[in-house]
């Protein structure tokens, strides 16, 4: 009886440390995913100013000013387009 | 007693190891009373000064959605700003760093001070969205009492382009107009909250629970197309700007899906820097202004005589010396035509022609194809303050009122609800509801007309751009187009003003198989030029060309297919 009670005991004991040691090591890595996520939302905002920097310097009016006025580009005459359907309603 | 051990004998009475024993006891008694107090009955307190100690409440902000065109092009989006605010009874500053802080804040150290001084409260402002590199330098100030605070500003690429449409939010990112304001719910997201532990470090070591699940922003993709809405708003402002008009508007509508591929409003202002921003420029005017639509209207006044089965396209109608007098007054053809049919009334745009094909009806039959098509009812977009326009009872109408009603007078609506109508004409008879949002699944529609009646009043509406027309100039090369010119005085109070006018032009092509609807409103041109064939239609002539050449649909006419009337030829001029 002694002696079982006396494993018992160990085994209490070790439990008991092992539930320290995995706590410890939840929250070691719950720091980590912590850091993860701030990196994600940082890159979200990044993500969003340069969407922000791509849509204003796409800006139509920009380009069309570029075009016509720095590359002299043209709208082609209609006469000089052709429009070609695709295959399928063919 | 013991003779092994003579040393230890003392002789003791046996009531002091007794009382020690009880005394031991007692004191272990008052411990575990003391621990099940505090454990048990009484924790509260302590409990709440540990969660003190290591548990915080974070909270979570949601960030706003974006709103995107039809082709997820940004049209607004959030990006994280910092908001700098003091605590002034903590605020303990050097006259150096104040130097510094009051050039990094751009604000007077005078103000800085009088803010910190000024306020009772424990929380003030300094200065608001801040960039974030800026932001950063104020905190390697380390201030005491001076901290920031991460917030939301809003950016808009689409500038004036699309400032009506889209609207903009206050300092604190709430939805203040147009779709900013309607979808606000959508856009906004809800913040939320939740309980975590943090370590000696301050880093968060464990989710206790959250209190509040937050929930993102959602998206919204708009049915406009950027380069559609780019395209209709250069054309409007060079029209406006060219015949020095006070306000112009245009819509471009798919023709198949009630989509709005674009919606252009002049005056127009910069979203982006609203330091002084007038009223007049934030409205809407082609959902939240009325307007006496004018000949535009006639097509629906013809339609009902079709479908009434008492006129055929060629039934000839005499207009005679272009005079119809009825009861008091007398309706204006400033060039009498003679005999006229159903087609040439619409080609010619004759105030008599329609008047007369109006009093063979019932008020009803007119009435109901008009309410039908949504005069007098909001259109039901989603935009925030549209209007419904007038259209009265038909058992309220005088013969007078039918006959001006005809010709687009006495009943006012949107150009939203105007362009919406012509769907009727652009499809085969139906109509469905406008939506500023891009649709996953094909609307619903209802049948106003019937399919011939449609394709009859197509026919007209063609013989309006062509030579005879009022609006030759609304021709594009390689398309066939249609449509219908409409010139009104302006109402000025209670009576019309004589030289105040509203130029306007709607039309649909390719004529075939309409894709498109553009409607051009111009108000109160005032360079001299003001019928709708000169003003409105080069307009949706450029607009259209553009748009259906951007979205690659074939062309359905030779290249020559443009004919102007020569030089010499009277203009055909619309009546007013």
């Amino acid at each position: 009886m002694a002696r079982l009670n006396l494993m018992l005991l160990a085994v209490l004991v070790a439990c008991a440390l092992s539930v320290v040691t995995s706590q410890h090591n939840a929250r070691k890595l719950y720091v980590e995913l912590q850091k993860e996520q701030a990196i994600a939302k940082q890159l979200e905002v990044e993500w969003g100013q340069l969407q922000l920097e791509q849509s204003t310097w796409a800006m139509h009016s920009r380009i069309e000013k570029i075009a016509s006025g720095r590359l002299m580009m043209r709208v082609p005459p209609a006469a000089r387009v052709q429009v070609v359907a695709p295959e399928s309603t063919q | 007693m013991n003779p092994r051990a003579p040393a230890m004998t003392l002789d003791m009475p046996g009531w002091r190891s007794r009382t020690l024993l009880v005394m031991l006891l007692l004191g272990f008694g008052v411990l575990i009373a003391r621990a099940v107090y505090l454990q048990g009955l009484n924790n509260d307190f302590l409990q709440k000064k540990g969660d003190a100690r290591y548990g915080r409440v974070i909270e979570l902000s949601a960030t706003r959605g974006m709103i995107t065109d039809r082709n997820r092009e940004p049209l607004a989006i959030s990006t994280p700003v910092e908001s700098v605010w003091a605590s002034p009874a903590d605020v303990d500053i050097s006259a150096e760093k104040m130097k510094r802080l009051s050039r990094l804040l751009e604000l007077d150290a005078g103000e800085i001070k009088k803010r910190l001084a000024g306020s009772a409260r424990d929380f003030v402002y300094l200065k608001r969205h801040l960039p974030p590199e800026q932001a950063a330098k104020i905190v390697e100030l380390n201030i005491p009492g001076i901290s920031l605070q991460r917030e939301y500003r809003r950016y808009y690429p689409g500038s004036e382009y699309f400032a009506h449409l889209i609207g903009f939010t206050d300092i604190d990112g709430q939805g203040q107009e147009a779709l900013e304001l309607a979808f606000d719910a959508q856009l906004a997201g809800k913040p939320g909250s939740r309980r975590v532990i943090k370590d000696r470090l301050g880093r968060i070591v464990e989710d206790v629970e959250s209190v509040r699940q937050p929930q993102e922003g959602r998206d919204l993709a708009l049915s406009v197309d950027a380069k559609i809405q780019y395209l209709a708003y250069r054309e409007l402002k060079n029209a406006v700007e060219v015949h020095r008009a006070k306000a112009g508007g245009i819509v471009v509508l798919d023709a198949q899906t009630g989509e709005v591929l674009a919606m252009a409003n002049l005056p127009s202002y910069n979203p982006n820097n609203r330091g002084k921003l007038e009223p007049r420029r934030t409205r809407n005017r082609a959902v939240t202004d009325l307007f006496e639509p004018g000949s535009t209207l006639k097509p629906f006044t013809v339609a009902a005589a079709l479908e009434s089965g008492k006129y055929k396209p060629e039934t000839v109608i005499q207009t005679g010396s272009g005079k119809l007098v009825i009861g008091s007054a007398t309706v204006h053809d400033a060039h009498p035509d003679g005999a006229l049919t159903v087609a040439q009334v619409i080609q010619k745009s004759s105030n008599v022609g329609a008047a007369k094909i109006a009093l063979s009806m019932a008020a009803e039959q007119m009435w109901d194809i008009f309410s039908k098509v949504g005069f007098g009812t909001q259109p039901r977009s989603g935009f925030p303050g549209e209007v419904s326009g007038k259209l009265r009872a038909y058992a309220s109408w005088r013969p007078i009122e039918q006959a001006t009603m005809a010709y687009g007078h006495g009943l006012s609506l949107s150009l939203l609800q105007l362009a919406r109508a012509y769907l009727i004409f652009a499809g085969d008879g139906e109509i469905m509801p406008v939506t500023l949002t891009k649709l996953e699944t094909p609307p619903v529609s209802t049948r106003v007309i019937s399919a011939e009646t449609a394709l009859q009043v197509r026919r007209m509406l063609e013989m309006v751009v062509q030579p005879g027309g009022t609006a030759p100039r609304a021709q594009i090369t390689g398309y066939r187009v249609a449509g219908k010119t409409g010139t009104a005085h302006k109402l000025d109070g209670a009576s019309y003003a004589p030289n105040k006018y509203v130029s306007s032009f709607i039309g649909f092509a390719p004529a075939s198989a309409p894709r498109l609807i553009v409607a051009v409103m111009i108000d109160e041109p005032g360079a001299g030029q003001y019928y709708g064939g000169a003003v409105a239609a080069p307009v949706f002539s450029s607009v259209m060309a553009g748009a259906l050449r951007l979205l690659g649909v074939k062309p359905d006419a030779p290249l020559n297919n443009v004919v102007l009337p020569p030089p010499d030829a009277p203009e055909v001029r619309e009546e007013v």
